[in-house]
């Protein structure tokens, strides 16, 4: 067994290690004669030891087998021993450990010995890891000794009842009455560690808070002591005196003095003398500065010392200092809801913030600027900001891009301006913006229909320019498609003319779509746009034609199934090619969240009974899911059935519904309006309280089915509100043609009817539920009923 | 409160780790990992200042050695960077011009001054001179015969 190693000798060997491993070889040595030590008797060099492992435990190697040692040493007689035993305990016990507990005796033991060292020692360790358990045992001696000790003792009694609180609530009531007392006292380390155990106190309680308001008074005369006093060399930092104590002091005044007048009124004063008084040179003077501007923005202070304080913090913001500026950018975050004002009058220097080198000011920057912007200001603002967007660093740039695209879509001066912006910044920062961005910008280009030239210019040659920015891409290539005929016209008002032939434009569109840069997405939009060109142009047919025909044996299924339908739709339907390719109709939106908003051109709300969606694959197969699911009135967005509006296949939307569009846009044209009261065959489907239910059908085609549903009343009470709501299994068609009238007049007087077309291309078995819903002597009444069988010709 | 203090060097070797909360030596590790890779990135002349999960981390650098602690959000930074340069300067006052291997090999001294001056994540004592007394009467309690007559009253 080697010779055991002092400590110092043992830092220099380890340090003189030259590899990794020949560390770890000095360190095994070591450790195995250090638990040899362990075991002996008791030697003179067992801190020595005990020091060597928590100096290997730094390196980050295990040492828990120094556990029992610490509390065999914390036990010892010795002070030496005593220290180290107490050092190790604080780095390797924590209140997980069994071993913790066993030291609470020690503790309890050294808490009372004669000697002040030892105490300390016993207080610290408390402090640091002691566990509630512990805590709740200690607790009546740790208040022993803040009431009668030395000031030693008692500063830290005071820290360590402060540990005590955090760790059990609860004995905050024991220590309140003797934190009050302790205020009196002259030692500046137990006024420090009182104004902390009342300040954890009071954040604990509110009762407690309120007794301690009556503190008030006595903290702005510590306070003033400080700030008047002449010079003290014991606690002086750069002319302040005792800056520690100042801020803690400011700090508790500012939990005192919130939501309450008189308290606020007590200490106006001291806070106005703090404020013109401190120096604010050093770093320390603008500490204190700082803590008393948040102080005074958080109580209840009079304008005049609000004003003194927003302009400390105008002051802080022109510094040289980059701590200090950030630091007054974080606290004008704070007031700028309520203060807006106050703040818009240092916009030009939280502006120029933006431009600084260091990325932790240019992040407050941001968020500050962000929220400055208002109507007023929006023009210059924005300029500041795109430009900032080209250069600002990578993790900035989402939270750019999306603050940009708020604050414009709010404040907006114009149309024009709104897509310009946008524009600007998909070009910027294309690839950090968020997906809903694509569809809010078509849906705006859309709506502003007067733009539509200049916007499809504009996107062109931003196409031609650069096209690795997806969302930039897509939105080009949508327009181009929607808008093709206006480029290839050539003449704009709001932008210079440029020739373009309807072969750029497909060459632009090709470049696209045999980029490997491109995503699948912009792929599926270039095509798409390809496709409807069509329609717009007039000489380059056969080459969309043949352009389409290639990508029907594309590897990528999405762009494949897309070619297939369009190839259909130049083959087989071609008297429907400009009916379907039309221009779409003006987008309303309906909430944020619905980006498949895109697709929809009819809002829903017009027709009254609910419409049922159709093949949605991302429902789950479940029929009578289905049925559930659409009765509960889902939000899901509705593919149109009306012939009126063109229907394309939207991007964002997957596969199969693409192929579900066509095949419904052909069921929806066909459908007529029967007269009534057809020779059809009718069955009752709902006799109950008077009200009855018909239903008759008429085979309209080979998957097409008439169905007209007749309610009447034969109650003696009038029925308003009378509607209907159906549901049919998921790959049935339902349209319902507006009712005939929604209130049913007593006595079977007259009748509604309502015509529902059907279209089961795959002919399911047919189910119908319908809901009924009326109101009947002023209360609604509400029921379900499930059709089964239809009955046919 | 101050969540943590660390020493650590350049070359990311840690001098000194003080926890003012419990936490597993796993989050230790993880915690002290990143305030490396954070704090070491940095480039010269930035702002002190950092954001950092739901702390704010102050940092300064001594030398050769980075001073790194995590305050909660109520906490003053500018303060923060006065604690930490009272540190320094303690340890200046008891090394005698303190530099990166006085901490090395004296670590234990640097544990033992830093209890004087903070406990529980607060600034236990706010005089220079107090500290400096107290750190030579517990050494000499240390080192003299009287230890051994020294006995606990129960």
């Amino acid at each position: 067994m080697s010779p055991s190693v002092p400590l110092q000798e043992m830092i220099r060997a380890i340090r003189s290690a030259r590899t990794q491993c020949e560390e770890r070889g000095v360190i095994q040595r070591e450790c195995a004669a250090i638990r040899a030590q362990f075991r002996q008797a008791d030697n003179g060099g067992r801190s020595h030891n005990l020091a060597k492992l928590l100096y290997v435990h730094m390196l980050g190697y295990p040492a828990h087998f120094g556990q029992m040692e610490c509390v065999r040493m914390i036990a010892s007689p010795r002070y030496s021993e005593k220290r180290v035993g107490y050092l190790g305990a604080m780095m390797l016990l924590d209140e997980k450990q069994d071993a913790s507990l066993l030291i609470t005796n020690s503790i309890k033991n050294d808490l009372s010995h004669s000697n002040q060292y030892v105490q300390s020692l016993a207080l610290c360790t408390l402090a640091c890891m002691g566990s509630a358990e512990m805590c709740r045992d200690l607790a009546p001696e740790i208040d022993r000794l803040l009431r009668a000790s030395n000031s030693y003792i008692k500063k830290k009694a005071a820290l360590c009842a402060v540990h005590i609180v955090r760790k059990v609530q609860d004995l905050g009531e024991l220590f309140a009455p003797t934190a009050r007392s302790l205020l009196a006292e002259k030692n500046h380390g137990v006024l420090h560690g009182a104004v902390v155990l009342i300040t954890e106190l009071c954040g604990q309680n509110t009762e407690t808070l309120e007794k301690f308001r009556k503190t008030v008074p006595d903290l702005v005369q510590i306070m003033k002591g400080l700030v008047i006093s002449g010079y003290s060399p014991e606690h002086d930092v750069a002319g302040i005196s005792d800056p520690f104590l100042q801020v803690r002091i400011l700090r508790l005044l500012r939990i005192l003095g919130r939501n309450n007048e008189a308290a606020s009124d007590a200490m106006n004063d001291l806070l106005a003398q703090v404020a013109t008084n401190t120096d604010s040179t050093k770093t320390v003077g603008n500490a204190v500065l700082y803590e008393t501007v948040l102080t005074v923005l958080d109580i209840k202070s009079e304008s005049g010392l609000r004003v003194l304080a927003v302009n400390i913090l105008g002051r802080f913001l022109l510094n040289n200092d980059r701590n200090i500026r950030y630091i007054a950018m974080t606290s004008l975050q704070k007031i700028v809801g309520t203060d807006h004002n106050a703040v818009q009058r240092h916009r030009g220097t939280i502006v120029d913030c933006l431009k600084d080198q260091d990325a932790s000011v240019k992040r407050r920057a941001l968020e500050l600027s962000l929220a400055l912007v208002s109507a007023t200001n929006i023009r210059s603002m924005m300029k500041e900001l795109l430009l900032f967007l080209s250069s600002c660093p990578p993790e900035l740039k989402a939270e750019a891009a999306s603050g940009i695209f708020n604050a414009a879509e709010r404040y907006a001066p114009s149309q024009r301006w709104h897509i310009d912006t946008i524009l600007h910044v998909l070009t910027t920062a294309g690839g950090d913006v968020r997906d809903e961005t694509v569809p809010n910008l078509i849906q705006l280009i859309t709506n502003t229909s007067e733009l539509h030239c200049y916007t499809v210019h504009k996107l062109y040659r931003a196409l031609l320019k650069d096209i690795s920015q997806q969302s930039l891409v897509q939105v080009a290539c949508w327009c181009i498609g929607e808008y093709g005929d206006l480029l290839v016209k050539g003449e704009c008002q709001e932008t210079e003319p440029v020739q373009v032939s309807e072969d750029d434009i497909l060459d632009a569109l090709e470049t696209v779509l045999q980029s490997h840069m491109s995503s699948p997405t912009t792929r599926g939009f270039a095509l798409t746009a390809t496709m409807k060109l069509s329609t717009r142009i007039t000489d380059n047919v056969d080459r969309i034609r043949s352009v389409v025909s290639i990508y029907g044996s594309c590897i990528d299924v999405e762009l494949q199934q897309r070619a297939v339908e369009y190839n259909a739709l130049f083959k087989k339907y071609d008297h429907m090619r400009a009916a379907v390719l039309e221009r779409m109709p003006v987008i309303e939106k309906n909430s944020p969240g619905h980006t498949n908003g895109v697709s929809t051109g009819e809002p829903v709300k017009e027709l009254k009974p609910v419409q049922v969606k159709q093949g949605e694959p991302q429902h789950a197969a479940n029929q009578v899911c289905d049925l559930l699911d659409l009765l509960g009135g889902s939000e899901e967005p509705q593919q149109p059935q009306l012939a009126a509006c063109s229907v394309v296949p939207a991007p964002p939307i997957s596969t199969s519904t693409a192929g579900g569009d066509l095949l419904d846009l052909l069921g929806g044209l066909e459908p007529t309006p029967l007269p009534l009261l057809t020779p059809a065959p009718t069955m009752t489907v709902y006799e109950k309280d008077g009200v009855t239910l018909t239903l008759s059908c008429e085979k309209q085609s080979d998957s097409g089915l008439m169905v007209t549903l007749t309610a009447s009343n034969s109650t003696d009470s009038n029925i308003s509100g009378f509607t209907l709501q159906a549901a049919v299994p998921k790959s049935v068609q339902l349209h319902m043609k507006a009712p005939s009238g929604d209130s049913l007049p007593p006595s079977d007087t007259a009748k509604v009817t309502q015509m529902v077309v059907l279209n089961n291309p795959n002919k399911v078995n047919l189910k119908m539920r319908i809901r009924i819903c009326y109101t009947i002597r002023g209360s609604t009444v509400q029921d379900t009923i499930q059709i089964d069988s239809f009955p046919t010709h | 409160m101050i969540r943590f203090l660390l020493l650590f060097s350049r070359q990311g070797k840690l001098r000194l780790q003080k926890w003012f909360t419990p936490q597993a030596d796993r989050e230790k590790k993880k915690v002290i990992r990143e305030m490396m890779t954070l704090v070491l990135a940095r480039p010269p002349r930035t702002c002190n200042f950092l954001q950092w999960r739901d702390l704010k981390i102050v940092y300064k650098r001594y030398a050769s050695l980075y001073f790194c602690a995590g305050l909660e959000d109520q906490d003053n930074e500018l303060l923060a960077l006065e604690v930490l340069h009272r540190y320094v300067e303690l340890l200046d006052k008891y090394f005698g011009n303190v530099c990166e291997l006085d901490i090395i090999f004296n670590f234990e001294k640097a544990y033992f001054i830093l209890d004087e001056f903070m406990m529980e994540g607060e600034i236990l004592e706010t005089s220079k001179v107090a500290v400096g007394v107290a750190m030579e009467e517990a050494d000499t309690l240390q080192e003299t015969v009287e230890e051994y007559m020294s006995k606990p009253a129960y």
